[in-house]
């Protein structure tokens, strides 16, 4: 089977299509024929970037009046393949990505492939997903009649501009929800971070439950900005309240890939390291020796972070 | 109030995993309540005590005859519990999961679902979405709070920048973080008086969904397993005051520095 038709949900966000949206196109365009992106709200101005990237074709979904994409963006998805459906539908991991693909998968009725990491053209798309913590590989293929929807995270392929003219808008009603389309947003938070973001920053340095409590996270920031580095965190600190979730990394957080990543205080959680297993250099501070992440970490200090952090951070400070 | 709770029995994550020859996750061990569903469990008996009246129901599905996991929400407070067990369901998929889980919500017309953002063990991580989809509701995924408002449920939701204030009549499928709150341990009285309460045991024929479940049903085939490239472990350094130096040395080795 040839890989003629791939469709990618691109994501829109503050004038740009995310990272993950720009990679999936990049990644489409070596696979199929023809790439047709699917996008919401601002996205529908995005027609440049979309055909450079790749795209021939812009669906757009319009104005979701408040609502959560996941329900009119599936719904119309839904609608589009009634009349041409592709062979794979390639849905980037985000919030709003595991959304649209559960409630694509659900009136599609087809099975949905989450946490791909790879994806091959064999004579037919073949998914990659790594499991165990990333210590083995799983290969896997749709079977049966219909679309695949492929849903895949962030830094699995390079973002690669092809020069592409501005692709085709072409709008993608939504029909009717019923009750399923009913959740809205009221407000919206964004909590400011400074600093380099955390996808993007080339040192990371990110605290772990081993700190303590929440004010000893000041001294994960402190490094992090003495290296003009991004500061993260594992997700137990996260869900116990101590820094906000956009510095998670790992499994439901982000994934990074800086030039060294320091972990501090992290045991090193199956979840964890799926996020950051992709760095460059590892370094990890822990005071149990047997703390899984030293066995991905290229140079590691069994040590309390209470006494290491605050000597490291006297040194950068003397080492100017 | 009535709120179904769905949750997982899996096998110990804190032990080594392997997959047996179907490539399914061996599940032959004990299994325990998958620690990401104790979050619902709570928020489920937090807003039923605060709604004055209405239970918890807990629902499952899988393919082991094992109830300890059920047994251990039931012991934290709910009220009863519901388990489609059946050989059957070894190697189903999320959508598969979904189909049945919906079938067995339909009887019990709760005002709230409730459920974790994913598993700890197979980490799909859209079968609520899909189960919402099946049920005609709407859903609210990565909640890190949970209010009811008279007909309306309230939601702080997680996104990539903050969190948004979500809100969806009832009822609802909403999934729950690990921090929306903090999960109370079964206490001996709680323990004792989970022995006697309701815990039924339903079959895939009982409610008629066998094209959905099993490898027939997840349409999706693992080809192959193969070793990832590993990371080989590098120095490593037992602080004795120097810890902090020895890092420095290696980022100027990195050229970080």
């Amino acid at each position: 089977m040839t890989v003629n038709n791939i469709w990618v949900v691109a994501e829109p966000a503050n004038g740009t299509f995310t990272t993950t949206s720009l990679e999936l196109l990049s990644h489409a365009r070596t696979l199929a024929t023809n790439v047709s992106a699917i996008t919401w709200g601002s996205g529908a101005t995005l027609a440049a970037q979309a055909g450079e990237y790749g795209a021939t074709t812009l669906y757009d979904v319009g104005d979701l009046a408040g609502a959560l994409p996941g329900v009119p963006v599936a719904a119309a998805i839904a609608a589009l393949v009634e009349s041409t459906a592709p062979d794979a539908i390639l849905i980037p991991t985000s919030y709003d990505g595991r959304d649209i693909a559960g409630r694509l998968s659900a009136r599609l009725d087809r099975p949905v492939l989450t946490n791909v990491t790879g994806l091959y053209d064999e004579g037919g798309l073949v998914t990659e997903h790594p499991i165990f913590g990333g210590t083995e590989t799983v290969k896997a293929h749709f079977t049966g009649a219909g679309p695949g929807i492929i849903v895949v995270r962030a830094k699995s392929f390079t973002a690669e501009a092809s020069g592409g003219g501005a692709a085709s808008v072409v709008a993608a009603p939504v029909g009717d929800t019923g009750a399923t389309g009913t959740a809205t947003i009221a407000t919206s938070h964004v909590e400011e971070r400074t600093g380099p973001k955390l996808e993007e920053a080339a040192v990371v340095v990110s605290g772990g439950r081993g700190l303590g409590e929440a004010s000893q996270y000041a001294l994960i920031e402190e490094t992090a900005k003495l290296l003009h580095g991004a500061a993260g965190a594992s997700r137990a600190i996260v869900d116990a309240g101590w820094v906000p979730y956009s510095h998670q990394v790992g499994q439901t957080g982000k994934t990074v890939k800086p030039t060294v990543y320091i972990a501090c205080g992290i045991s090193g959680a199956t979840q964890h390291m799926v996020g950051m297993k992709g760095s460059k250099n590892i370094v990890a501070i822990n005071k149990d020796p047997d703390a899984p992440i030293f066995q991905i970490a290229d140079f590691g200090v069994v040590g309390d972070v209470h006494k290491v952090l605050p000597a490291l951070i006297e040194a950068l400070k003397a080492h100017g | 109030m009535n709120v179904v709770v769905c949750v997982k029995q899996i096998p110990d994550p804190a032990a080594p995993q392997s997959l047996d020859a179907a490539h399914n996750l061996d599940r032959s061990g004990k299994l325990i309540l998958d620690e990401a569903d104790t979050y619902g469990v709570e928020m489920a008996l937090q807003l039923v005590d605060k709604a004055g009246s209405g239970e918890v129901t807990v629902v499952s599905m899988g393919s082991s005859s094992d109830v300890a996991g059920l047994r251990n929400a039931l012991a934290m407070g709910a009220a009863k519990a519901v388990i489609v067990s059946d050989d059957a369901l070894r190697g189903t998929d999320a959508l598969g999961t979904a189909k049945v889980l919906a079938a067995v919500i339909r009887r019990e017309s709760p005002d709230l679902v409730l459920a974790a953002t994913e598993s700890s063990d197979g980490y799909t991580g859209t079968t609520p979405v899909q189960l919402a989809e099946l049920l005609g509701l709407p859903s609210i995924t990565f909640a890190k709070s949970v209010t009811i408002d008279g007909t309306k449920v309230k939601v702080d939701r997680q996104t990539e920048s903050g969190y948004d204030e979500v809100t969806a009549p009832l009822p609802c499928v909403v999934t729950v973080t690990a921090g929306v709150v903090e999960p109370r341990y079964a206490s001996f009285k709680g323990i004792m008086a989970a022995k006697s309460k309701p815990l039924e045991v339903l079959s895939v024929a009982d409610l008629g969904v066998g094209d959905a479940v099993g490898p027939a049903g997840a349409r999706q085939e693992i080809t192959d397993v193969v070793a990832a490239e590993s990371r080989q472990a590098g120095e490593k350094y037992v602080d004795d005051g120097d810890g902090a130096q020895k890092i420095v040395a290696f980022l100027e080795s990195i050229k970080v520095l």
